[in-house]
């Protein structure tokens, strides 16, 4: 009888194994307690530190636990809250969280390996599609490493049309966040009027750059195109209608109990915490940590306009939300600055090594043609070296290694995407929270799988 | 029963144009989201472009419920194994969109980790080009699916063991075997 | 460039570097020490860490008495309170590139380490959990290394029948 019931749990697990071995990561899927690391289960029960020393805290570890007790459920990646293809495992208790693994890695495109292919001119196409709800902020931060390593010095006008594209973008990619975050919570009219707002932003990008997304409008040496006939009507008019509509999500979400009550005091997280992880941007700002590098390590012109930083309290889902909120407002002042203050001159650097002649020169000069021709194939040369440079992308630092051996193609392209460091702050605020509130802190950490995955 | 009898008019047609017309009208895609054409893809059903119009709201959160799946954005190596098994969960009748360059052949990605068209992996009934697609070209693709659902056949069940025979306009559907997966040499 | 923190490790090649206040270049020995001393320095977030792969670079400029190796570990380190930024070279290896983690000085690089570890094979010890991250776990070889190749599949341009 009783190897009969043996044969039955064997068959039974065999099958089990079966169906689930398809879409299986293996070893990089969250594991059993009794074949995890006391390191590992540290990570993964989040116990980062506490106190001044950065250690992993025993006492986080429960390490009496057994694995019958407990439960591991599987999240993703196909999943409609994880924001893309997140998958994430929970260990669970009951309803609590115990242990969280985020497993990566369904959208790895390889884009680090094609950007050495690609020439220094065409590299901006690449990285573009990283992060997809910013590229905007993304081909800024590529251009500013293959400028820095060239030495190239921007005419004004560049500099500030890249600031207010970028600040467009932010204001953007936070609409889509609010969007989302309020679908996430069963705001349904947040969806919807969190995308009704970005459609008027890449109508302005369509016109300015030839495309919604992914634009490639910022190019090493300056920008593709200059602004088109009339965009201060068109841009005060996004800052007047954006504006006023933040004061309507205010009211309906911020005032809302509902809406409170599910991200108030959730998820929390400590400022140090946040550092010892490498947690930048909204999350880090919202523990109370006035870091951004739009102020602290000034780049393009930021240091010449009036802005706030918005800074949170508590480091929970709440403040997170405020921040953003709040940054769309800060970015609207920006741009309204660049409007008035829209500096005319050239939108690209007149260096012949990394711009093209103008197009009425290319019809009448023989060698105007032949540098158009040599620069779009042969693309320009990077002297030999190395340059990290980051910029405040609307989820934190975005930053860009680029080593060169002197040749046409970068050697090593490397982005330092910051949702890949931010989604390592997951585990930490899942531990003791509830399954349900799993989905509003994958949503408050704002990844973008995109440029995680790269 | 003669016709005098009836007391309110009435329509004749066929069984399988009702049951056409019917899929046609309430095509609900599954929500399969993968890259920067998932933002599209949300934009389409969204305030702006609407997709409720054609009564394709609602993006099912399970494949069960699914008729269509929008495979938006790019498909690498370690996800073609789940998007697979996401299809195959879906119901019969079920359709393939496969939006943007990178889903239909690569795209500007021709490298180790992306799969060279989602084909390799499901059946595609329609190719939406761009990267991304403009909602108005994934909409196009949906006219296009709508209409090869209106004039289709109603009873054909997805890769079958017979491939069908070229048409007279030497058009020959593909119908893919194997799943096509590994390390590229 | 500004000076080393008082307990680093002696003997660290400093240079300096675009956009950086100052790139170290440790041994693989000094590398930990030197880690945690610019730690302790101040400088509470490791904001990166990517491998490199010099195979068939030209020759780089590296400060002297620093062995040139085929793999390169780079680790970008950031100051919140004082606003700094330090770079930290080290040579990895040739043939099987190993070197310490820094998963307890900084449990942020996990992920980072991870990720060096499947793109170049990079080994790290003391990490608790080096398994793949981005590629699925059967994959062979390590896809950023120089001498793998980038996997292009030659595009076929079939005819199809157009409108005309």
């Amino acid at each position: 009888m009783s190897d009969v019931t043996h044969e039955t749990t064997v068959r039974v697990a065999e099958r089990v194994e079966r169906l689930t071995a398809e879409t299986s990561e293996g070893p990089q899927g969250l594991r059993e307690r009794r074949s995890t690391g006391p390191d590992e289960l540290g990570r993964e029960v989040g116990a980062v530190l506490r106190g001044t020393g950065i250690t992993l805290d025993p006492r986080d570890v429960d390490v009496e636990r057994h694995d019958d007790e407990t439960m591991i459920i599987n999240m993703g990646p196909a999943h409609p809250a994880t924001h893309g293809v997140l998958r994430l495992m929970l260990e669970l208790d009951g309803e609590y969280v115990l242990r969280t693994k985020p497993v990566i890695g369904y959208l790895h495109t390889g884009m680090e390996k094609t950007g050495e292919t690609l020439s220094y001119v065409q590299g901006a196409t690449n990285v573009t599609r990283m992060d997809y709800l910013s590229p905007i902020s993304n081909e800024l931060g590529y251009c500013t490493a293959v400028e820095t390593l060239l030495g190239v010095e921007l005419p004004e006008r560049a500099i500030w049309i890249r600031m207010m594209m970028a600040e467009l973008n932010r204001m953007a990619s936070h609409l889509v966040w609010m969007a989302t975050n309020g679908m996430d919570l069963g705001s349904t009219s947040m969806m919807i009027y969190g995308f009704r707002e970005r459609e008027l932003i890449l109508a302005f990008f369509e016109k300015t750059t030839g495309l919604r997304m992914n634009n490639n409008y910022v190019r090493p040496g300056g920008v593709a195109a200059d602004l088109p006939d009339g965009w201060e009507d068109d841009v005060t008019v996004i800052c007047d209608t954006i504006l006023e509509r933040t004061d309507e999500y205010d009211e309906l979400l911020t005032g809302q109990p509902i809406f409170r009550g599910r991200m108030e005091g959730v998820a929390p997280i400590s400022a140090e915490e946040a550092m010892a992880l490498g947690v930048t941007g909204p999350i880090l700002r919202s523990t109370g940590v006035a870091w951004d590098l739009r102020r602290t390590m000034p780049y393009l012109a930021y240091d010449q306009v009036d802005f706030d930083v918005i800074v949170g309290t508590y480091g929970d889902n709440f403040d997170r939300f405020a921040v953003r909120l709040n940054e769309i407002r800060e970015s609207v002042r920006i741009v309204r600055q660049c409007v008035e203050r829209m500096p005319g001159g050239d939108y690209r650097a007149q260096d012949a090594k990394v711009t093209p002649p103008p197009r009425a020169r290319i019809d009448e000069s023989m060698e105007a043609l032949i540098h158009h021709f040599k620069l779009f194939t042969e693309g320009f040369q990077v002297p030999v070296g190395e340059a990290y440079t980051a910029i405040e992308s609307p989820r934190g630092e975005l930053g860009c290694y680029l080593v060169s051996d002197g040749g046409p193609h970068p050697f090593r392209m490397h982005v330092r995407a910051p949702s890949f460091a931010n989604l390592q702050a997951v585990p930490l605020m899942m531990r003791g929270g509830m399954v349900s509130d799993a989905i509003t802190v994958i949503s408050s950490i704002d990844p973008i799988l995109g440029e995680v995955d790269r | 029963m003669a016709l005098e009898d009836l007391h309110h008019n009435f329509l004749t047609g066929r069984l399988e144009d009702m049951v056409r017309w019917a899929r046609r009208a309430s095509v609900w895609p599954a929500t399969f989201g993968l890259a920067c054409c998932a933002i599209e893809m949300m934009a389409a059903g969204a305030a702006d472009y609407d997709l409720a119009r054609y009564g394709m709201e609602v993006f099912r959160n399970s494949p069960r419920q699914a008729d269509l799946m929008i495979v938006a954005g790019r498909v690498s190596q370690k996800m073609a194994p789940v998007l697979r098994q996401v299809y195959d969960q879906m119901m019969e009748p079920k359709w393939v969109i496969s939006m943007g360059v990178c889903a239909s052949s690569g795209g500007m990605f021709n490298n180790y980790a992306i799969v060279q068209g989602v084909d390799q992996v499901v059946p595609v009934d329609v190719y939406a080009p761009g990267c991304p697609p403009s909602p108005e070209t994934l909409m196009h693709a949906i006219f296009t699916l709508h209409e090869k659902i209106r004039t289709g056949e109603v009873l054909q069940r997805r890769g079958g063991a017979t491939p069908p025979a070229a048409s007279s306009d030497g058009w020959t559907p593909v119908v893919p075997v194997a799943v096509r997966l590994g390390t590229p040499t | 460039m500004i000076p080393l923190p008082p307990t680093a490790p002696p003997g660290v090649a400093c240079a300096d570097a675009l956009a950086c206040d100052v790139a170290c270049f440790p041994t693989s020995g000094a590398y930990l020490d030197l880690v945690r001393a610019w730690r302790d320095d101040g400088f509470e977030i490791c904001v990166d860490l990517c491998g490199v792969d010099y195979l068939g670079h030209p020759g780089r400029v590296l400060p002297e008495g620093v062995v040139a190796t085929r793999f390169e570990v780079v680790v970008n380190l950031l100051s919140v309170s004082s606003r700094r930024r330090v770079r930290v070279r080290v040579q990895a290896g040739d043939r099987e590139p190993r070197v310490h983690s820094l998963f307890d000085l900084y449990p942020g690089t996990e992920a980072m380490e991870r990720e060096a570890f499947d793109l170049f094979g990079i080994l790290f010890d003391g990490h608790p959990d080096l398994t793949r991250i981005l590629m699925p776990e059967d994959w062979e070889g390590h896809p950023l290394r120089k001498d793998y190749a980038v996997g292009r599949v030659p595009v076929q341009f079939k005819e199809a029948p157009g409108p005309r």
